[in-house]
């Protein structure tokens, strides 16, 4: 077993290969091109070559097409119109994707860790020699500690590749983050409440709707294409849109209201809403006499909770929650309560959406047109394989009976079963770590250092030299979206539908499609029966097949949709149910009074920050995806790095100039490693500071990212667990400025 | 035929969308560009007001830039899109110095650059890239001489106004209020 497991820097290698792009041109440059083009295309001739493709530098994964010339090079990515999810119309970052593909940064190789007379490094090995290495560990650790000692965390479409092969290796720890650090809670807040979860995208009627609320969720900013499309064709029919943020966000300069609330204070506010629409009899009476359970408890409940009430805590004024919680009547059942996305915040956010999800059922608005609509989707089944082995036991078994409405596993429970303590029931030594920069995605830094240090396997399987990547064994470089097929996607919509995603070119470098090295080290594994195919288009192929279509169809119009009459909602005829407890919607949950939880949510008033400091808020920019695009060039060309939202009266009290650089310091004394640039502004709060997540990274082998902006996640270090699903609250972490002697890392 | 851009502020979120479609679309150098976000904030906490805007070159009628240029490089095309003709272009720049909305630069192969309303697009009938590609729906391109072109449609009940007006430019590009 390892003692220590230094971070190697890729780029600091010096290996032959790792280092250059030789030969390769980055896209077609200058002007050339375009008059070539425009006179074959006057000509009537069409150089362009389009394939089908679903985006993967989002979870949102548009459909769109890969466009491809005659010497074989991507010249652009364009949406397909048939796609639900972007109707023709990528984001910045879906067109951007190219860049992707021709960031010289990739990983190229795959490496091996190495023990070396200046200490450890890696090497570059064959695919051949990884995988025997990587097998090999596999099956020693199997030996000593069972196959379920063996973890897969994941974000994205390598995930059912690698799912597939650990699931067939007898593990089920897999595992994504964007459960317990970011949508998990909302999950669980809709489950009590309505039965069923929220689900990815999600069922909001938004192009419908007359008023939406958003709480903390900035469309927009978050570039979910569908959501963000929708929220423009409300504006454009006259909806009320009614934004709750510390910060003047752009969904917020959309609205006729914008609540400047108090960070860390919006149950009060949701409570008081909830008094205002039944004791002013503004709520739903048909929908939650013929739908509901628990009324009158929860009436009694909010009874207190007057605007008055809520004034103290929120600082908003009571006129103005009365007014807002009247338009959202007003608007009923045309009326969305958005339950969020990211909404890891306090450790009581299941308890929050529990709020979110009751004030929706007040206002009749699950399963009605302008709020939410009942889902379709089109079932894909599974390409038949033999049936996995039956793991002894799975990460449910790691909580020791805590966080009881998990549905999904939690990482940072997983991380905490890898990290040695006479605690842990069920132990885990060995990761497999697809498409998910841990190190920029994880709270608690030592944690993760410990779990590191720990392994005695880390496999990392990625196209860019994450951070993750410098504390592998062993490095997979994957290929991009643009040259490798995936599974079919059949996410949920108005309609149900498929879509494709084909290579358009081959693999560039050395890199593999996830398929393809799970497939290899499936079959080194002893596991081949699990993986009766050559190519995955025979998997495609078959499973279109079963629904009617064939992948030759589906190269042709990359998006196919299949009728469904099952109505979108309960005015259309679609009569709910409800799968809680007692089938009915559970404002009142016997559920969570069993578990032992609050049955009404409550408020709880959590730390503020102490003098001198201010709530670190982090969010999204539309140009970038987490911390996966940062080093992305086209899209480094929109956005190079973060910048540091200041109150003006915050800025004079410490003297700090818009543009300069400061570092950030928190509760705990962890400073960021970089600077960030201040930007002085009124759209926020003299109580909070404001940065987009994804900045700061460390690694050089990022050439473009390294060293640009501040990393929030570093500053996370205080984390509020949240009691009923295990999730990361993250968002009471409190920071101040050092200002003296910043250097930048990198010129601006 | 007069080509023209409607652009609704009360929509745009100032994703950059149109600014990497376009410079895919041109092959603008990473670095440059023809089209950019301009946000601007007035107000004092909490009574703000914010306004987002995509810019890029406004396909003047009395446009300075081909007044201006020495060689005939900048010049009218059809619809009144201004253009330049890169080998007649000498670079020297009068005309990024004459422009009042800062759209031209210089590219690194020599001559200037700026938006063309995406003419080779327009003329097989599809609209320009930043149009074609915005998840807000918040542009309209089209023809202003025909009533029922998207630009016209847009502009005929809503408040607009152009950039600069002082300038003396008559501007193209409408910005929805």
């Amino acid at each position: 077993m390892k003692t220590r497991r230094d971070f190697i820097k890729i780029s600091a290698l010096g290996l032959g290969g790792v280092a250059a792009v030789a030969g390769m041109s980055k896209m077609m440059t200058g002007q050339k091109v375009v008059d070539e083009f425009l006179k074959l295309s006057q000509e009537g001739k069409s150089f362009l070559k389009r394939y089908p493709t679903y985006c993967e530098v989002c979870f949102w994964k548009c459909a769109g097409w890969t466009y491809v010339d005659d010497a074989g090079k991507i010249v652009k990515i364009i949406g397909n119109d048939d796609d639900p999810h972007c109707n023709g119309r990528l984001c910045p970052r879906g067109t951007g994707g190219i860049g992707m593909y021709y960031d010289e940064d990739r990983l190229k190789k795959p490496l091996i860790r190495v023990e070396g007379s200046e200490g450890q490094t890696f090497k570059e090995a064959s695919w051949d020699e990884a995988l025997d290495y990587v097998a090999k560990k596999m099956k020693e650790i199997a030996q000593k500690h069972g196959p379920e000692s063996i973890a897969l965390f994941n974000h994205g479409s390598p995930g059912h590749h690698f799912g597939h092969l650990l699931k067939a290796f007898g593990s089920s720890n897999i595992v994504a983050p964007s459960y317990a650090q970011c949508r998990g809670p909302r999950e669980v807040g809709f489950e009590m409440t309505f039965g069923v979860g929220v689900g990815a995208p999600e069922p909001t009627d938004i192009r419908d709707t007359r008023c939406l609320v958003l709480i903390g969720s900035h469309i927009g900013e978050n570039m979910h294409n569908g959501q963000v499309q929708e929220m423009s064709d409300a504006i454009d029919r006259g909806a009320t849109i009614i934004t709750v943020d510390p910060r003047f966000s752009t969904a917020a300069s959309k609205s006729k209201f914008w609540l400047p609330i108090k960070p860390a204070t919006d149950m009060a506010l949701l409570l008081a809403w909830m008094h205002v629409l039944i004791y002013e009899n503004l709520y739903d009476r048909d929908y939650i006499s013929k739908y509901a359970d628990g009324f009158d408890e929860l009436k009694e409940h909010v009874r207190p909770f007057t605007p008055e009430w809520a004034y103290g805590i929120t600082t908003l004024s009571p006129d103005l929650i009365r007014q807002t919680a009247r338009e959202m009547a007003a608007a009923s059942p045309s009326v969305i309560i958005h339950p969020g996305r990211h909404v890891t915040w306090y450790g009581d956010d299941s308890q929050r959406s529990r709020a979110i999800a009751i004030l929706n059922a007040l206002l009749g608005s699950w399963g009605r047109r302008g709020g939410f609509y009942f889902k379709r989707a089109q079932n894909v089944p599974e390409y038949p394989t033999e049936e996995y082995p039956k793991p002894a036991w799975s990460w449910k078994d790691t909580h020791n009976g805590k966080y009881p409405l998990a549905r999904l596993s939690v990482a940072n429970l997983l991380i905490d079963a890898t990290i040695p303590s006479p605690d842990n029931t069920h132990e885990i030594y060995g990761w497999i770590v697809a498409g998910t920069n841990l190190p920029l995605t994880m709270p608690d830094k030592q944690k993760l250092k410990k779990a590191f240090e720990a392994l005695e396997l880390l496999v990392v399987v990625d196209t860019m030299p994450m951070e993750i990547t410098g504390y592998a064994d062993v490095v997979l470089p994957e290929s991009t979206y643009l040259e490798r097929y995936d599974d079919l996607r059949n996410e949920t919509h108005r309609e149900a539908f498929v879509a494709l995603r084909a290579p358009a070119v081959e693999p560039m470098y050395e890199s593999k499609p996830a398929w393809w090295i799970a497939r290899e080290l499936g079959i080194k594994l002893g596991l081949g029966r699990y993986f009766p195919w050559k190519d995955y288009s025979e998997v495609l192929d078959w499973q279109l097949k079963q629904i009617g279509s064939s992948l030759e169809e589906m190269m042709e119009i990359g998006v196919k949709k299949f009728p469904n009459p099952a109505p979108l909602y309960i005015e259309d005829g679609h009569e709910p149910t409800f799968p809680t407890p007692t089938g009915k919607i559970e404002l009142y949950s016997h559920e969570l009074e069993h578990y032992g939880f609050d049955p009404l949510p409550v408020y709880t008033a959590h730390p503020e920050p102490p003098e001198g400091f201010y709530r670190l808020i982090y969010g999204r920019a539309p140009m970038h995806t987490f911390s996966r695009t940062a080093n992305n060039p086209n899209l480094v060309d929109l956005m190079k790095e973060n910048a540091l939202w200041v109150n003006p009266r915050v800025a004079s009290l410490w003297n700090l100039k818009n543009g300069q650089y400061v570092k950030l310091k928190n509760q705990d004394g962890v400073e960021t490693r970089f600077a960030t640039k201040v930007r002085i502004t009124e759209r926020i709060r003299w109580d909070s500071v404001y940065i987009v997540h994804g900045f700061g990274h460390h690694e050089k082998g990022l050439t473009r990212a390294y060293g640009r902006g501040a990393s929030d996640s570093e500053l996370i270090t205080n984390v509020q667990i949240d009691p009923l699903m295990g999730g990361t609250g993250m968002r009471g972490n409190f920071v101040t400025f050092v200002i003296d002697n910043i250097k930048t890392e990198v010129e601006s | 035929m007069r080509y023209a851009m409607a652009i609704d502020t009360r929509k745009c979120v100032g994703c950059s969308d149109c600014v990497v479609a376009c410079q895919v679309e041109n092959n603008v150098p990473i670095g440059y560009c023809r089209d950019w976000v301009v946000e601007s904030t007035s107000g004092t906490y909490p009574v703000l007001q914010t306004e987002i805007r995509s810019e890029r070159c406004n396909h003047c009628d009395n446009s300075p830039c081909v007044r201006c240029c020495p060689t005939g490089a900048s010049h009218f095309e059809q619809g009144g899109i201004v253009t330049v003709t890169h080998h007649k272009c000498i670079g020297c720049g009068a005309c990024i110095q004459s422009c009042p909305y800062d759209a031209r630069y210089s590219h690194p192969d020599g001559y200037v650059d700026k938006c063309t309303f995406c003419l080779h697009r327009v003329v097989e009938g599809l609209k320009p890239a930043c149009v074609s590609v915005c998840p807000t729906k918040c542009m309209y391109f089209g023809d202003l001489e025909d009533p029922n072109s998207d630009v016209s449609v847009a502009i005929r009940h809503r408040n607009y106004k152009t950039l600069a007006p002082e300038a003396g430019t008559k501007p193209q590009i409408f910005y929805l209020l």
